[in-house]
């Protein structure tokens, strides 16, 4: 076990060690999740990084318990929320958390929502199923709710379908029901990927207002490096299942110390270019992520697209290397001073 | 929805009309019937009844008659039965559309559970059963499951009349006799139903599965509800649309089911009359039996629209 390199008096909200989950598919079963740790505290926001296909959404589910049943399991490890472990936990008591101090809102807004229910229906349900409220005032505190969110003329939408509201509103609406019962716990799942860029900043100005106001913990998962500077604490950059560098926001954009971060934040053209006249052009990591049977291999998995590589990271996997505030799983981290 | 009712009453005249022409082009008519009851006829009686029937007009004059005569709820009268054809029809109809509405609420019912539960135990043992079931249902032939169960629970255990809606020696009060009904309404029902079952138990199954790994239904789980909830009332509202839409289509085959079921158990419903007025050529009869039929259909439809209307907003709304 790795150990813990933050220094806060208080327990960790959420507190996820050496954190294995398998997948089966037709070719075998892989690691998709691959020894990740992390920790979380009350009312910060941590953002995970990474491409497609690199664990992220995955770890959101884990920490849900909303796993795909049968095709994938918790291998090895811990997910204490609370300090309960809720990967020991039983379905009641999941759903006990689930919604109640720990909710989530999806990336698809537009599917998000059942259709065939108004929306008010669908964040009251919530009130009445963990807070016991009667009809009534279910509907009266989904108005608010809806208020809260900033959708106009809250107490007509109220009894609105999905099907009568925009992508933006849609995602609002998740996002009045992921925080109907305020929640110690909020993950947003790329929360406004499928939305236009105008509504992203209004979404995530309204996360940020609430947090504020509820202290609420806010995991993020995105691959915008911009809403990562914007929004977050600290980050978590995964890479084929694997945590590959952790740490403070502003040290790791200024300091990545691993080459794949290095690549990520190269890709990211407004980082740059408003200081140079000429626009330099667009970089990206070569290379794609390796499929899933490669996952797992005692070995870097970066190796392939990185242009440090040598025989020592073909051979042997990196671990996380801890300093005070930083992680980094690379054999030859960059961040001058930090980790040399 | 006003306009869908107005298409349905178009769609019964069109129906009227195609009824009529093809009664009209089929060989025979009621003169040959009521000569051969009389033991023969030569070229003059014929012509004599034909005059009196109408029959000698020409097409398009009777076509019309009938259709103004059908307007105003008079379906003609039965030579052979010697009665007002809708009278002979209104006395009818109750028992089949007992029959139907029932095997159709039966089938439905049982369908969607047993549709539900084989979704949730995919690879179970009752999942398995249920496909088993739905095969075997589906594919014999309704008058021979019938004849099965009629040997199977009438004869060998005897559990349930062999034929008829009444028994004639029980008298009481309303509750006994509907008792009575039920008890003989229980075989031709599950008779008819089985092949219904196995259609719609299927097209649940699928249906649940699919809802099941919706988005939404993920929203539902992430709420923290419980299993039940989840699938009861988040994935099952929305798999039934599909299933209401078969229920609705299939009506038709239910009322045609009916007809040959209605024989076997002897259920004194349209079915038999329709067999024995065809027999007789007993035109107006049979084009009364066909217009009601359609009816039936029609309105069965209509119920499916708004049954659908009312499980999923987004239909209503678009008009």
């Amino acid at each position: 076990m790795n150990d813990s390199f933050r220094s806060q008096n208080k327990p960790a909200l959420l507190k996820v060690q050496n954190l294995t989950i398998e997948l089966t598919t037709r070719l075998g079963t892989a690691p998709v999740i691959d020894d990740v740790s992390f920790e979380l505290h009350e009312g910060e926001t941590l953002c995970f990084v990474g491409e497609s296909g690199c664990g992220k959404s995955m770890t959101a589910l884990a920490l849900m318990g909303l796993l795909p049943e049968k095709v994938s399991r918790i291998a090895s490890g811990s997910i204490e929320f609370n300090g309960v472990d809720v990967t020991q936990a039983s379905a009641d008591f999941l759903n006990q958390l689930r919604g109640n101090e720990l909710s989530m809102i999806f990336q698809e807004p537009m599917t998000s929502l059942n259709p065939v229910f108004t929306v008010g229906e669908q964040i009251a349900e919530v009130l009445r199923h963990h807070q016991g409220v009667d009809k009534s005032t279910g509907v009266k505190l989904a108005t608010q709710l809806l208020d809260q969110v900033k959708i106009p003329e809250a107490h007509r939408r109220v009894h609105s379908f999905p099907h009568e509201l925009s992508g933006g509103q849609r995602q609002r609406v998740m996002i009045a029901m992921a925080l109907a019962c305020q929640p110690k716990l909020l993950i947003a799942d790329e929360p406004t990927t499928a939305l236009d860029v105008t509504v992203q900043a209004q979404i995530f100005d309204l996360l940020d207002e609430l947090q504020k106001e509820h202290n609420t913990a806010i995991m993020l998962i995105t691959h915008d490096m911009g809403v990562v500077a914007e929004m977050a604490e600290r980050m978590v950059v995964m890479y084929a299942g694997r945590k590959i560098e952790e740490g403070p926001v502003d040290e790791v954009l200024q300091q990545p110390a691993h080459p794949y971060t290095r690549g990520l934040i190269a890709c990211v053209p407004h980082l740059q270019a408003f200081m140079h006249e000429e626009r330099v052009p667009l970089l990206e990591v070569p290379g794609v992520v390796p499929s899933l049977n490669q996952f797992g291999g005692n070995q870097c998995l970066f190796a392939d697209r990185c242009d440090q590589v040598n025989e020592r990271c073909l051979n042997n996997r990196p671990e996380n290397k801890y300093t005070n505030q930083r992680s980094v799983a690379c054999w030859y981290p960059t961040a001058e001073g930090v980790f040399l | 929805m006003i306009q869908r009712v107005a298409n349905a009453a178009l769609l019964l005249i069109a129906v009227l009309v195609l009824n009529f022409t093809m009664m009209h082009l089929a060989p025979g008519d009621i003169a040959d019937t009521i000569s051969q009851s009389m033991g023969g006829a030569d070229a003059t009686v014929m012509q004599q009844i034909r005059a009196e029937y109408g029959l000698d007009q020409p097409f398009l004059f009777q076509l019309k008659t009938y259709i103004t005569k059908v307007l105003h709820f008079d379906l003609g009268y039965s030579y052979f039965y010697n009665q007002p054809v809708t009278t002979l029809i209104l006395e009818k109809l109750p028992a089949t559309l007992l029959l139907v509405i029932s095997a159709q609420l039966l089938a439905l019912v049982l369908g969607i559970l047993m549709g539900v539960y084989a979704a949730r135990n995919r690879n179970g043992f009752f999942s398995f059963l249920v496909t088993l079931f739905a095969l075997l249902g589906y594919s014999a032939p309704v008058f021979w499951t019938g004849i099965l169960l009629l040997i199977a629970f009438s004869l060998k255990i005897q559990w349930f009349p062999v034929a008829g809606m009444v028994d004639v020696t029980i008298s009481g009060g309303f509750f006994t006799r509907a008792l009575d009904i039920a008890h003989h309404l229980f075989l031709p029902m599950i008779t008819l139903a089985s092949i219904f079952i196995a259609l719609y138990s299927r097209l649940c199954r699928a249906s649940v599965m699919e809802v099941l790994g919706t988005d939404y239904v993920r929203t539902a789980k992430a709420k923290g509800l419980p299993e039940r909830s989840v699938v009861y009332k988040h994935a099952l509202r929305n798999a039934l649309a599909p299933v209401v839409t078969l229920a609705g289509l299939q009506f038709s085959a239910v009322v045609s089911g009916a007809v040959l079921v209605e024989t076997v158990f002897s259920w004194p419903g349209l079915g038999s009359l329709a067999l024995q007025s065809i027999i007789a050529r007993d035109t107006p009869t049979i084009l009364g039996i066909l217009f009601f039929s359609a009816l039936v259909v029609i309105v069965g439809n209509l119920l499916t629209d708004i049954v659908l209307r009312m499980l999923d907003p987004r239909i209503a709304s678009k008009g």
